[in-house]
């Protein structure tokens, strides 16, 4: 099958039981995106699928034919790091950095869901002009961080937010 | 994971056809509980029909308010549909309380019906499960049964069905277009769901190659004084131990017409017929809230572990209706 990922068609040879997990990280190298639970549970596998945040380890990869896939290792530009990448850099966003691609990925996709109107479980009936810290919280909690980390990618998130 | 076959077809005929033929074949459209249950082989198809090619993504609002919503609608896509926050809230609060964003992204409308059990017994293969294995018998009465039903359980099985989505549609008298082998037809949530009795491996009243197409919610005047609320043991991403959908009409000071539905305490949504029928021509009081409330779960079977859902569901019932209707509590 073809995989489009990061903007590049790949040629695999997949049994159909791989998922798109496994074919990014054992077929093509891309250890980028991480196994975490395999379960769906922890965000760690985020990648964007057609622009938007999912699961990597519950989709079979056979069902990403003539998909676009985009992982943490296409998200730099040639001019350097990402906007989110930089500001989890500068606000100790991490500590081991296991969930940092899926949280990287998975706020990307966060941006633009929040660009577009898209309302969450705390958005009252008018939808705030900018994230809050509630609104962050609940949007990011698909990623979990067994560091601890969650004081240093809101301040991360809240800084990118009020820049865009 | 057991090998598959994977089929992809060009139509729902040939879907239709496909799941037909083959026993034990599974539809996979997002694939966010199916991928799962193969891994943790709980599922185990022969043939995989990926339906997530064939269309049916289209939201359709009639002008009485009606939807009509395709089978592979994202969860994310549902719930922040300008007409589906404005008409009914319930059901868009019911979508964004559920599962995370990634999840929403992935999941359709008609894969959050049909999603099981999130049973530990059930999901758990080194364990017996009457659901997953007819006769081998349930551990959860003498188990973990903290998260399991109090209302239309059987001896054989106490599981609750997990969706927050569809606690919404049935207190919206939602229905399923279905297509089979033998032609189309819908049928009622009620209709759907079967309550586990002796057979708890038959959850939903759909035969092999039945395909659910769209999920019709017909007109709710009321429905835009409508609210979904989910208790749950974190704020955020958990299921929920008890929820509560609910839609009430007051004219004139009196109930006129109601609509609850619970979630987390049954093995399907459990909509509330005998509280609703105990409120019409009330007036709306917290005190009136509460007796109805407790009329319908009168006939809860609570064990030890999850008696609590009693009054946790009582609570949120009296509270979701004095905020819709703005009775003291």
């Amino acid at each position: 099958m073809q995989l489009s990922v990061n903007g590049q068609s790949r040629d695999l040879e997949l049994d159909n039981r791989t998922t798109l997990l496994d074919a990014l990280r054992e077929h093509l190298g891309l250890i980028g995106s991480k196994k975490g639970c395999d379960h769906g549970q922890c965000g760690a596998c985020t990648v964007l699928l057609d622009g938007r945040r999912t699961n990597a380890c519950l989709v079979l990869a056979v069902t990403c034919a003539g998909r676009e896939v985009a992982t943490i290792e296409g998200l730099a530009g040639p001019d350097g790091l990402h906007p989110v990448q930089q500001a989890f850099v500068e606000h100790d966003g991490f500590q081991c950095g296991y969930c940092t691609p899926g949280q990287i990925m998975s706020a990307v996709g966060m941006l633009e869901e929040f660009e577009r109107g898209w309302p969450s479980a705390v958005t009252g009936e008018v939808q705030p002009a900018g994230l809050t810290a509630p609104e962050i919280r609940e949007r990011m909690s698909g990623n979990l961080c067994r560091c601890g980390a969650y004081v240093g990618i809101l301040a991360a998130l809240t800084d990118v937010a009020s820049r865009s | 994971m057991k090998p598959f076959r994977y089929a992809r077809p060009g139509g729902v005929a040939e879907a239709v056809r496909s799941g037909a033929e083959q026993p034990g074949s599974r539809f996979l459209a997002g694939g966010t509980n199916l991928v799962d249950l193969m891994k943790l082989g709980v599922e185990r198809p022969d043939l995989v029909v990926d339906v997530g090619g064939l269309g049916l993504d289209e939201i359709v609002v009639d002008s009485g308010g009606g939807l009509r919503i395709g089978a592979n609608v994202r969860n994310s896509d549902l719930a922040v549909h300008p007409a589906v926050r404005r008409e009914l809230p319930m059901l868009s609060q019911a979508l964004l309380s559920g599962a995370s964003g990634q999840l929403r992204n992935q999941a359709t409308a008609a894969g959050n019906l049909l999603q099981r059990t999130r049973c530990v017994y059930f999901q758990d293969v080194s364990k017996p499960c009457n659901k997953r294995e007819p006769g081998s018998g349930c551990p959860a009465r003498q188990g973990d049964h903290r998260n399991l039903a109090v209302l239309g359980g059987s001896a054989a099985c106490i599981a609750t069905h997990p969706s927050d989505f569809a606690v919404a549609l049935a207190a919206a008298d939602a229905e399923v277009a279905v297509t089979g082998p033998a032609g189309e037809r819908t049928l009622r949530l009620d209709e759907l769901y079967l309550l586990p009795g002796e057979h708890p491996e038959r959850e939903t009243s759909l035969a092999p190659g039945d395909l659910i197409t769209a999920i019709v919610v017909p007109p709710l005047p009321f429905g835009t004084t409508s609210a979904y609320r989910k208790v749950r043991d974190r704020a955020s991403y958990a299921f929920a131990v008890a929820s509560v959908a609910a839609a009430i009409d007051v004219t004139d000071g009196v109930v006129r017409d109601v609509r609850i539905a619970l979630g987390a305490v049954a093995p399907k949504p459990w909509r509330a017929h005998r509280a609703e029928d105990a409120l019409r021509g009330l007036e709306p009081t917290a005190s009136a809230f509460r007796a109805a409330v407790e009329a319908e779960l009168s006939v809860a079977e609570p064990l030890p572990d999850n008696a609590f859902k009693l009054p946790l569901t009582a609570n949120v019932v009296v509270s979701v209706l004095s905020d819709l209707t703005g009775a003291s509590r």
